[in-house]
Formats: structure tokens, sequence, C-alpha cells
């Protein structure tokens, strides 16, 4: 069982290291001609203008933190998941319980509107 | 012949120990090889599958696809990889260059970390791990955070914003994507992979859990961010969106991840629903269950071009809707259903036909209300139909004719 572990890391640092190297292969044969006019940032051909960091709507937090919550209550769901099959039927009503309660948490959002992208 | 993959690993195993390697040195050494020619393998697929859609979108489109560059065009993914060879990496000024670099590396990673836990055959294993689905879960994530990086790190507002919408979007579709994928756990009572594809002997998920292998394939379309969700690279929208200002073998990455993204993703679907590996003889020709299951997937990945190819795409408040408020719940309901089904079934041991029988009519059932009740709750507007005989404005002159 380690040795399946032992793969994942293995196989992790090729699958990182190959496209570095499909990356860093062309920068050593790509032309390097860089001037002051390519590197500006692109905004649809004129000039650059105001600040770069604009300031990011707050609904983008809101989906950030609802998604947490559901996040979080799936990695949860996963043993409750695996063992379904050999807990008596009290355990499985007990998982419908928990996932209830936060069901009933998103219906809250979703009635109170939070969950429109305005 | 039959199952040649292992014989190929076990000569090279006796060769390995032939030459007074320890056991651990020549298992290290198989599994290296093994994950390299994993990696190249994904390389060398998603080159085929460039051709494969170009030719698909032009047929479909009414037109050819590329023709010119050898006999039906099948050159044209090699001419394309020689010039992004060759493309120069412009930087953008004020750029986070750390960032920057590691961003396409690590959408890419992200994508072929998974393949390293795919079951191809009987006994041509990945890693076989007990937590399978959770792994792929968790690396499939990291995508996400690549996006990120690249929107935020090159000095472009438009690339933090279409960065910050994609985000956004893809991680409101990971919750039915995760959710829909519990179900297959569910009936396997496993998360190991090939557990799971045990578990479909006679009959596949796809009739056991239809509906939840539509909730998989809609919300996985969301995250790779195919039509109609390709708000990502909308381009008459945002320019090109998150990797506006990449150019060059960068650029060729993220374009390389997304495709392999879609064949990762009908991988997926395999496993979970279409079983696997599974199909006649595949158990005594090991050869044979790696042939299937290339094949399953690439029926899948065709598939997805096809409903991409076909939709226009919808609005980001349109789609968050439909991720909020009808697929996490329809998700969510259809996992307690069977739940409770599948452990009130085991309670009485019922037949095997009656089991599937009342997991199809259940998954149906939801299904058919699910969509009733979406149908009530946002009717289609009628919309505002003009006379036929408007007031046109008339040239001077034409009057008299």
């Amino acid at each position: 069982m380690l040795s399946y572990w032992v793969y994942i890391a293995i196989f992790l640092v090729v699958a990182v290291a190959v496209p570095i190297v499909a990356v860093g292969l062309p920068a050593l044969i790509s032309p390097k001609k860089s001037s002051k006019r390519k590197e500006e940032v692109y905004e649809c051909g004129i000039e650059t203008t105001g600040n770069i960091r604009v300031q990011l709507k707050s609904q983008y937090y809101i989906y950030a933190l609802i998604f947490l919550v559901f996040d979080i209550e799936t990695v949860f769901l996963f043993p409750w998941a695996v063992s379904v099959g050999k807990l008596p039927l009290y355990a499985v009503v007990e998982g419908v319980v928990f996932i209830a309660i936060l069901f009933a948490g998103l219906i809250y959002a979703i009635r109170k509107g939070v969950l429109a992208w305005s | 012949m039959a199952d040649l993959i292992n014989l190929i690993e076990n000569w090279i195993e006796n060769l390995l120990l032939g030459w007074g390697a320890s056991q651990e040195l020549t298992l290290f050494i198989l599994q290296a090889l093994g994950s390299v020619l994993v990696v190249l393998i994904c390389f060398a697929i998603v080159i085929a599958l460039i051709w494969v859609e170009r030719k698909l979108a032009g047929r479909i489109q009414d037109r050819f696809g590329p023709n010119r560059a050898g006999p039906f065009g099948i050159f044209q993914s090699f001419a394309d990889i020689i010039k992004i060879f060759t493309k120069e990496y412009i930087t953008p000024e004020g750029a986070e260059k750390g960032f920057y670099n590691v961003a396409p590396v690590l959408a890419i990673a992200s994508v072929l970390a998974i393949w390293a836990v795919f079951p191809f055959a009987v006994n041509v294993l990945g890693a076989d791990i007990h937590v399978g689905v959770l792994y792929i879960v968790a690396v499939g994530s990291f995508g996400i955070l690549a996006i990120l990086m690249a929107g935020w790190s090159s000095n472009n507002r438009y690339s933090l914003l279409g960065a910050s919408r994609s985000v956004a979007m893809l991680i409101s579709y990971e919750i039915p994507m995760v959710v829909s994928m519990l179900v297959p756990v569910l009936l396997a009572h496993s998360m190991k992979l090939s557990d799971i594809i045990s578990a479909q002997d006679p009959w596949w998920n796809l009739i056991m859990a239809p509906l939840a292998a539509l909730v998989f394939l809609i919300s996985s379309m969301a995250e790779i961010g195919k039509a109609p969700f390709d708000l990502l690279e909308a381009e008459s929208e945002l320019v090109a969106g998150y990797h506006t200002e990449y150019s060059g073998m960068k650029f060729g990455m993220f374009y390389v991840a997304e495709f392999l993204h879609q064949y990762t993703v009908g991988a997926l679907i395999t496993i979970f629903f279409l079983g696997g590996w599974s199909g006649p003889m595949a158990v005594q020709w090991p050869i044979l269950g790696f042939i299937y299951f290339h094949i399953k997937t690439f029926v899948v990945y065709l598939v997805i071009s096809w409903i991409r190819l076909s939709l226009p795409r919808i609005r980001i408040d349109e789609m968050l809707n439909l991720n909020w408020k009808f697929l996490i719940p329809v998700s969510f309901i259809n996992l307690v259903a069977v739940a409770i089904a599948d452990r009130v079934m085991l309670e009485f041991e019922v037949a095997q036909w009656i089991y599937v029988g009342i997991m199809f009519g259940l998954n149906m059932f939801i299904l058919l209300v699910s969509l009733f009740l979406a149908g009530k709750a946002s009717p289609v507007v009628e919309r505002e139909t003009f006379p036929a005989n408007r007031p046109v404005a008339v040239p001077p002159g034409a009057e008299s004719k």
C-alpha cells in the first residue's frame, strides 16, 4: 500500500517536471527581442490608464464563503457515503439530517437574495 | 499477447533484477518509467484530440476543418506545436515573475496528476489507493488556483476580472461535481476506483444512477470551461480572460491543459458511470480492457464536444443561478434518496433486478419533479411581438411606383 503512495509521489514529480521542460525548452530556442512597446499591458490597443488593481465586487466573497461551507460538508460526507452499507439504518438518517440542516441554510441564503449576481 | 502491458513490465523487472538491482530500486525504476510513459501518452493523446476537435468543429459548422497540412490535415497539430515552440515569451511589464511562470505549469500538472490513479485494465492499475475519489477531487482543484495565479500576476485588470469570474464559476460548480461523484462511491461502498468498477458488474452506474451521471456531466463541463459555460475564454467578452498576457508555450500549456482536462473528465465519467475497463472478455484479456477504457473515454469526449459545438454561451448570472438553485439541491436530494434506498434495500435483501429498477425509477422521478419545479419557477417570458404592417420609411420618389 505504501508503494502506491510512492508511485503518486513519483508521478507528481514527473507531472511537474515534464511541463517545466516543455516550457523551459522554448525559452532556450525562441528569439528574445524585447522592446518597451511589446511589453505593454493589453487594453484593447489603447494606452493603459488607471489603477491595475480594481476593486472586486463583494459578491465574489459571498460565493466563496458559501462554497467553503458546502465543500467542508462534502468532505464530511465522504466517509459517510463509504460506510452506508455497514452502518445501521439510523446512521443513514443521521447523515440525512446533517445534509438537511445545511440544505436549510442554502434555502435561507437563496431566499434572502444573497446568491444573486447583482 | 493478451496481457501485453504486464508482460513488458515483468520483462523489465527481470532484466533489472538480473543486473543486480535491489527489489526497491527495481520497483522505483518501474514506477518512474510508468509515470513518464503515462505523461507522454497524455501529451500524445492531446495532439490527436486537437485534430479531432478541429475537424469535428469544422464539420458541425458546415465547413472543412484543417485540410492542408498532410492528408485530411493530420499534421496540423504538429505544425502548431513547432510554431508554438519558437514563439517569443513576452512577459508584460510589472508582472510578478514567480506566479506568472508557475501558473501554466500548475494548470497542466493538476490535470496530469489525476492520471496517477486511473485503472486501465484488470491488473494495469495506477495507484489503487483506498481514497482514490478523494485524491481526484483534491488534485483536480489545483487548476483553479492556477487560473487565479495567472489572472492576478499578469499586470492586467481584464485578466484579473476574467480570472475572478472564472474562479467564482469554477468553485461554484465544484460542489455538484463532488456530490454527484459521491453517488457511485455510495453504490460501491468504497472510494477505491477498482472497487467502483467491480461494483458495476452487470449493470453500469449509468442505469443505476442516471441523474448523478447527468449532474456530473453538466458540472464537469462547467469545470473544464466548455460551452455553454465557456465564459472563461469568451473571446468577445474579456479579450481572452486570464490567459491574455501569455504567449508561446506558456499559452500552449493552458491550451493543452484544457483538452487534457476534457479527456480526463471523459475518463472519470467512464470510470464512475460507464463501467471503466469492463466489456466482453476484458477480464481474460487485459489488453482489451485498456482498449475499452479508451474507446468509452473517447465517446464521452465526443459527446462533450458535440454539446459544446451546438449550444450558445449562457450568461454568468444564469450560470450561477443554474448551479446554486438547481444543480446543488438536485444533487443533494439525489444523494439522500439513493442513500436511503440503498440502505433500506440492503436491509430487505432484494433481488438485483428490483434494486436496479428502483434506483433507476427513483432517479428519473427526482429528475422529472425537479425539471417540473424549475419550469414552474422560471416561466418563459413572452417576448414583445411587432405587428406585421408597421410603418416603414419610404424613400422619396418611390411613392409613385
